[in-house]
């Protein structure tokens, strides 16, 4: 099972959980999985059929262009984190 | 609209003749009315030296000289630098000492260079710094540039040398 | 493939050739922005607000459309309704041009086209603007109060993309946290805490935003301007427009600097709305007056920092709160700095806010390492403080609390591979550092910083010449040097030499999709996607080679810029002459490459500063001043070196002089090159470099980018310079001498 991190500004809505092992094989079937966990916490990360442009999905440690394509791992981390761009 | 002024004058040795404004600035007519866009725009207030150019044998910033000013004087530019085709040793300075990033004040930098020089074939690296003062970088932090200084003064006595 | 074989060390890269645009940068030849000349262009100048905030009760330009010369007006009149009241986009729309409100002094209004840009500029006198003046919000303290004007009236505070139902002028709230603030603070010996404040600053990029647009009547729409990023050029204006991206064609022209300020466009929309009106090409070019008050510089604002630390220099715990000017518009760099700002440090028990604070001041944009420097600028000076207090070397308590593989961020994720403690190591040992510093009224100051650098996607593809040279062809604008760097790369991969790699940059209609040339990614994606295009390249010429010979392809072996084979010891050919069989042999040869990086290394990077302060004066000289960087790999090293020095320059101009001067009325004083006072050369002392060289295993060599962590600690390294050498800690930028003199003064 994959170990995804609640951003610290869902942790009232997640009711103080910050971590969570949700099954999953992609970024897609976590979110879905841990809507089923926390109904509603998927309207907060995605729009449509990618993820919200705010938001960006780190899976172990590497923020990744392929958003909810992206494959996750037995042992993976998947974090949810503001989009950064640079000068 | 104002009536247009003949201007006659040497630029890099050749004769050049064009109608001006009054009002336009030697920078303008460089470049829009001549169409010798060598010469770099960075202010247009006398304050970033990208304009640059050798009026009688002095530097000035062209955005603060009027075209109608040049009439019966003789300037070298940017274009004039070269030798045709051979690079002039400032130049070849410029780039083997990669003292350029985006390029745009190197034109002004060059024929401030070319200024020092001429006055002063040996000058230490505080005058090349007090010289150079009145052009903006803002992308080397200069280092280079006085580099790329220090070897064209050099490349510059050798080749009067040998 | 298994049969490459792998040069054991680098040929090209490494090398310091001359840049292939060299030549035209040296003799006025090459054409930048403002260069740009066609036949029947037009010039376009535009007018703007003289208030801070104001609503627009009335445009009347009959009189401007009157006088000789003048061809076409346009207000935001002209640009597309928003029927979806998409947010963003009307945001984009507003900054372009103000529909209702002017939101800050330089808020573009109007703009007109006339034969020449002095009668176009006359006709801005001609425009009459009724507007009814409304309160100004010049700084974020003012903003988040309560009772202040709120700039945005139907805005709401947003919280992980969430909108809240707080209507203030803060736009977003950011948070992270990890462990237990509260218990770190109490197993804490030490803590020490600061409010430290920095003022908008300008990138300063000596060209002007220039930009030419041609709107034909059958509706398609080209663009010619100076620019970081023409394919998001591209698609900001087709939003901006509502075209669609087919009808646009952006062509990107020399760029005279950009330093993150160019990825926005300003003058762009009101170029092309003239044009339509027009039917003329349109040319703008921004004064250095519109320059400093209408484009996007970095934020002011505050960081507060607090960190708990035992009497052993184990820090055990880290809070921040930040505060960023995002400008008129929402999107100040806050969200990174708040990532950034105590990124190079190991602790449990953290916990950061961030809040993005709407002002009437022109919409920030990137600045070199956007956020970073504001939150070093007090992280840097809290840990200087502390290693003081606990009377251990500063280098050491940094590498005693140091950052490794697989330690976590703030926001969560782990740190790659990174070369923190060898940037730290390289400092201890340098030169400088090892050197005492002797005298009264002098201080030696050290700082770290950090960069995520960014991915990103990059597209090149390369064709075969005939004579054994290659066309390189790539989207990214070459700001300062970036033709050479790729270009390397294309010949280390293709084991040719670097001189046989011609690189063009091309526009949006002829190159796959490139992002901008910002984010220290250039080198790093863009020579990525070279490194592909080489290797297919390579690939379909190792192909031509089997089937010439009538060899199995896995008996061809490429090494040392020969094909051979395995099967025939007798066969063998350079690149050179497979080259000219290109055409009886099945014809040109296109290699591509295209990548969207999914992994990509951080920089980290270190400043030493020795400086001594003029009690008489106040005036600071700085007398010795070393950069160091990781830059993975440096391929090209003087242009690493130039960043370096060049990120040094601009971090020491902010820390000591440069800053947006506002009077009381929201006008700002200093928008000249004069009085904005950039460091000249006569400011600046040599400025020493020492690459490190900590490979970033995701590229194929090694990469970092090394564009934007350089600015980051010049700024703490000098305040804290500052602080040994005056005892006296700077809570404010810039530390000019007026700043100095009134702190020397305190207390006497």
């Amino acid at each position: 099972m994959a170990k995804v991190f609640i951003p610290a500004l869902l942790h009232t809505f997640t009711k103080n959980v910050s971590e969570i092992d949700v099954e999953g094989n992609n970024v897609r079937t976590v979110i879905n999985n841990l809507d089923m966990e926390f109904p509603g916490i998927k309207l907060k990360l995605v729009e449509g059929h990618r993820i919200k442009p705010s938001i960006s999905v780190a899976v172990d440690g590497n923020i990744t262009p392929m958003g909810l394509l992206e494959e996750v791992g037995e042992q993976s981390e998947v974090h949810f984190l503001p989009a950064i761009s640079g000068g | 609209m104002s009536k247009k002024v003949h201007v006659q004058t040497i630029i890099n040795g050749e004769d050049v003749e064009f109608l001006c404004e009054p009002r336009q600035s030697l920078l303008e007519c460089l470049r829009d009315v001549i169409g010798m866009t060598g010469t770099k725009e960075g202010c247009n207030d006398g304050n970033c030296g990208a304009c640059t150019v050798i009026l009688e044998g002095r530097t000035v910033t062209s955005c603060l000289v009027l075209g109608v000013e040049v009439d019966g004087k003789e300037l070298t530019t940017i274009e004039g630098i070269a030798d045709g085709e051979k690079l002039h040793p400032i130049q070849t300075a410029f780039l083997e000492n990669a003292a350029l990033q985006c390029g745009i004040c190197t034109p002004g930098f060059i024929i401030a260079t070319k200024s020092l020089l001429d006055h002063n074939p040996d000058p230490s690296e505080y005058e090349i710094r007090w010289w150079l003062a009145n052009n903006l970088c803002r992308c080397t932090g200069y280092d280079k540039i006085v580099r790329a200084v220090q070897e064209s003064a050099k490349k510059i006595k050798a080749q009067a040398g040998g | 493939m298994t049969n490459i074989k792998e040069p054991k060390k680098y040929e090209v890269i490494g090398t310091r050739p001359l840049r292939p645009d060299g030549t035209d940068k040296v003799t006025g030849r090459a054409i930048y922005g403002g260069d740009f000349e066609m036949t029947g262009l037009i010039h376009g100048k535009i007018l703007r607000s003289p208030h801070p905030h104001a609503r627009i009760k009335s445009i009347n330009y009959d009189k401007a459309l009157e006088l000789e010369g003048v061809i076409a007006v346009v207000t935001a009149d002209d640009l597309p309704v928003n029927p979806d009241g998409n947010i963003s986009i009307g945001y984009s729309r507003g900054n372009i041009l103000a529909k209702d409100k002017v939101l800050y002094v330089g808020h573009a209004i109007a703009g007109v086209a006339a034969i020449d840009p002095h009668i176009a500029e006359e006709a801005l006198d001609l425009i009459e603007v009724d507007y009814e003046l409304l309160s100004a919000v010049m700084n974020v303290e003012e903003a988040m109060d309560s009772s202040s004007e709120i700039i945005h009236e139907n805005s709401f505070m947003k919280e992980f993309g969430e909108m809240t139902v707080t209507n203030n002028n803060i736009d977003e709230h950011f948070q992270h946290k990890m462990g237990n603030i509260d218990k770190g603070f109490e197993n804490a010996d030490l803590i020490v805490e600061g409010k430290y404040s920095t003022v908008m600053v300008h990138q300063g990029y000596i060209e002007p935003q220039a930009a030419t647009a041609l709107w034909r009547t059958d509706g398609s729409l080209t663009v010619w301007n100076s620019t970081q990023g023409s394919f998001p050029d591209r698609d900001e204006l087709s939003n901006i427009l509502d075209i669609p991206i087919s009808k646009i064609k952006v062509v990107p022209l020399e760029i005279g600097g950009g330093f993150g300020g160019k990825i926005p466009i300003y003058q762009e929309p009101v170029a092309a709305l003239l044009s339509k009106k027009a039917g003329n090409p349109v040319k703008i070019i921004m004064s250095r007056k519109e320059v400093f008050e209408s484009t996007g510089p970095t934020p002011g604002g505050y960081t507060w920092v607090k960190i708990g630390v035992k009497n052993d220099g184990k820090i055990t715990a880290m809070q921040s709160e930040l505060a960023f000017e995002a400008g008129a518009y929402p999107g100040s760099p806050v969200g990174m700095g708040s990532l950034c700002v105590f990124a190079a440090y190991k602790c449990d028990n953290q916990l950061v806010d961030g809040y993005d604070v709407i002002v009437n001041k022109p919409k920030t944009a990137a600045y070199r390492a956007p956020g970073s420097p504001n939150a070093a600028f007090g992280t840097e000076q809290v840990i200087d403080e502390i290693s003081q207090k606990l009377g251990i070397d500063p280098i050491d308590f940094r590498m005693m609390n140091a950052i490794s593989e697989g330690d976590r961020r703030v926001d969560g994720p782990k740190f790659p591979v990174n070369g923190l403690k060898q940037v730290l190591e390289s400092m201890k040992n340098s030169p400088q550092y090892q050197k005492k510093l002797k005298g009264s009224n002098k201080g030696r100051g050290i700082a770290v910083g950090y960069w995520f650098n960014v991915g990103l996607q990059s597209s090149c593809s390369i064709t075969v010449n005939t004579d054994g040279t290659v066309n390189l062809i790539e989207g990214s604008t070459d700001i300062g040097g970036s033709r050479a760097s790729i270009a390397m790369q294309a010949a280390e991969t293709l084991q040719i030499p670097y001189d046989s790699v011609n690189p063009s940059i091309v526009d949006t209609n002829t190159v796959g999709y490139t992002a901008v040339t910002g984010g220290s990614r250039t080198t790093f994606s863009t020579g990525y996607a070279a490194h592909l295009a080489a290797e297919d390249v390579r690939d379909q010429m190792i192909k031509r080679a089997s089937e010439m010979w009538g060899v199995p392809n896995d008996s061809v072996v490429y090494s040392k810029g020969q094909f051979s084979s395995d099967a025939d010891p007798e066969l063998s050919m350079s690149f050179k002459e497979l080259a000219s069989q290109l055409e009886n042999t099945g014809g040109s040869i296109a290699g591509k490459g295209s990548i969207n990086p999914k992994k990509v290394g951080g920089s980290f990077a270190g400043s030493i500063c020795d400086l001594e302060i003029d009690p008489d004066t106040g005036k600071s000289t700085i007398l010795d001043f070393t950069a160091i960087q990781d830059a993975g790999k440096a391929i090209h090293p003087s242009y690493v070196e130039g960043q370096m020095q060049g990120g040094s320059a601009q971090g020491i101009g902010w820390a000591l002089n440069e800053e947006y001067f506002y009077d009381q009325n929201g006008i700002m004083n200093n928008s000249s090159l004069l009085d904005y006072r950039m460091p000249t050369s006569l400011d600046l002392p040599d400025i020493n470099t020492i690459i490190v060289e900590v490979p970033d295993p995701t590229h194929p060599y090694g990469v970092r980018g090394v564009g934007e962590a350089n600015i980051v600690p010049p700024i703490p390294a000098i305040a804290n310079a500052m602080k040994r050498a005056s005892g006296k800690r700077f809570y404010n930028l810039p530390m000019n001498p007026p700043a100095v003199i009134s702190k020397l003064n305190q207390d006497l």
